[in-house]
């Protein structure tokens, strides 16, 4: 087995992480808050190569949540990048954005979800969903490439226009291609 | 201990003459203190989010770089979060202060120790990941000179300001949370904040 199944990284080939990046600058994105997943590797990239992002990688991911609360109390719009994994490390912190009523959109890349191999990824990656509804977060799916972009853009427009969390789950599916060490 | 200074006279020579300074304060006793020194829409007292001060601080430094950014929070605030100092760090806002009022325990349920009671040095800590100028203050007489630089504003700034235990009378700042979001952003960017999309 090669390193980037194991890592679910997705097909080099496959050009939905571009399109995320351009939703990011169609909305005004300038703080990109991370912890770092194979599934966001390429976004990640080229949010890294923005001059006018700022990518700050977490310790972890319930920093985000608090970061992104005190972007937008400087008028900076963000979004919180993340394995599904890392959405149990944030629950009370989205106490915050509830109280405050703070827009805050993530992308989490989806483990534990469909034809996964590592045993450990599957209690977080089959509670995810319910951990983010459970705290108030409305979450959409994109299963898809072509329902990617839309999706995103449909998530941060209802964080931005509507004051709470909301969340995209990229699914497993989408990600899990093997790469053959071409990415 | 009780030799070190009351934290409502710390907070108060650290917000003396604050100007257009923006300060967030972490949940409980720190949010008390800032009320105390008089509330207004430029304080963001937290009721929540344990451990996310210092970050929220930092979102706000990098969305704001014109502006000084204050955090003011309690030791085992500062301690759930501590993984923050190094975020800090790497990003080294040069506008960010983070002071953290240190009486070795956690006041607000009962007076339990903290880390720092045993030893636990959290401007080690700071310096450790990064943040080369963390301070440890003892007295209230050296709290002027740590509010100039805060104001200087040549950050990364991380301070420990040893205060003494006990809990003081509670001056509690609004409760409701979209309100104090609200008021800091219509202060801050002006009635054209209600209407950012």
């Amino acid at each position: 087995m090669d390193r980037d199944a194991l890592e679910m990284r997705p097909d080099a080939a496959a050009d939905w992480p571009d399109r995320i990046f351009d939703t990011l600058k169609a909305h005004a994105i300038t703080q990109v808050a991370l912890v770092p997943d194979a599934g966001h590797a390429r976004l990640i990239r080229r949010c890294l190569a923005d001059n006018a992002m700022r990518v700050i990688t977490l310790t972890t991911e319930e920093e985000g949540v608090a970061l992104l609360g005190g972007a937008w109390l400087g008028g900076a719009k963000g979004v919180l990048l993340m394995q599904s994994s890392g959405v149990g490390n944030c629950i009370n912190m989205l106490s915050l954005a509830i109280l405050h009523r703070t827009p805050l959109p993530m992308l989490v890349t989806m483990r534990g979800d469909f034809a996964e191999f590592n045993p450990a990824q599957v209690p977080m990656g089959h509670a995810t969903q319910a951990v983010l509804e459970a705290m108030g977060t409305l979450v959409h799916r994109a299963d898809r490439p072509e329902d990617v972009a839309v999706t995103v853009d449909a998530t941060i427009r209802l964080a931005f226009n509507t004051y709470r969390p909301t969340a995209t789950l990229l699914g497993q599916r989408l990600i899990g291609a093997k790469t053959f060490g071409k990415d | 201990m009780s030799e070190h200074p009351d934290r409502r006279a710390v907070v108060r020579a650290l917000l003396d003459e604050r100007g257009d300074l923006l300060v967030i304060a972490g949940l409980g006793a720190s949010a008390w203190d800032i009320t105390a020194a008089g509330d207004c829409p430029q304080n963001f007292p937290l009721w929540g989010g344990m451990g996310g001060a210092a970050m929220l601080g930092l979102g706000l430094a990098l969305a704001q770089p014109q502006r000084k950014v204050l955090v003011i929070t309690g030791d085992g605030e500062m301690l759930m979060g501590v993984g923050g100092l190094a975020t800090i760090a790497v990003q080294k806002p040069a506008n960010l202060s983070v002071v953290v009022l240190d009486n070795e325990h956690y006041s607000e349920t009962g007076g339990q120790e903290t880390a720092t009671r045993h030893g636990v040095d959290l401007a080690a800590m700071a310096r450790g990941a990064g943040i080369a100028d963390a301070r440890l203050l003892i007295s209230l007489e050296a709290v002027p000179a740590l509010r100039d630089a805060i104001h200087a504003g040549a950050g990364p700034l991380f301070a420990v300001v040893k205060i003494a235990m006990g809990n003081l009378p509670l001056v509690l700042p609004p409760r409701e949370g979209a309100f104090l979001q609200a008021r800091f952003r219509e202060a801050l960017l002006g009635p054209a904040a209600h209407h950012q999309l």
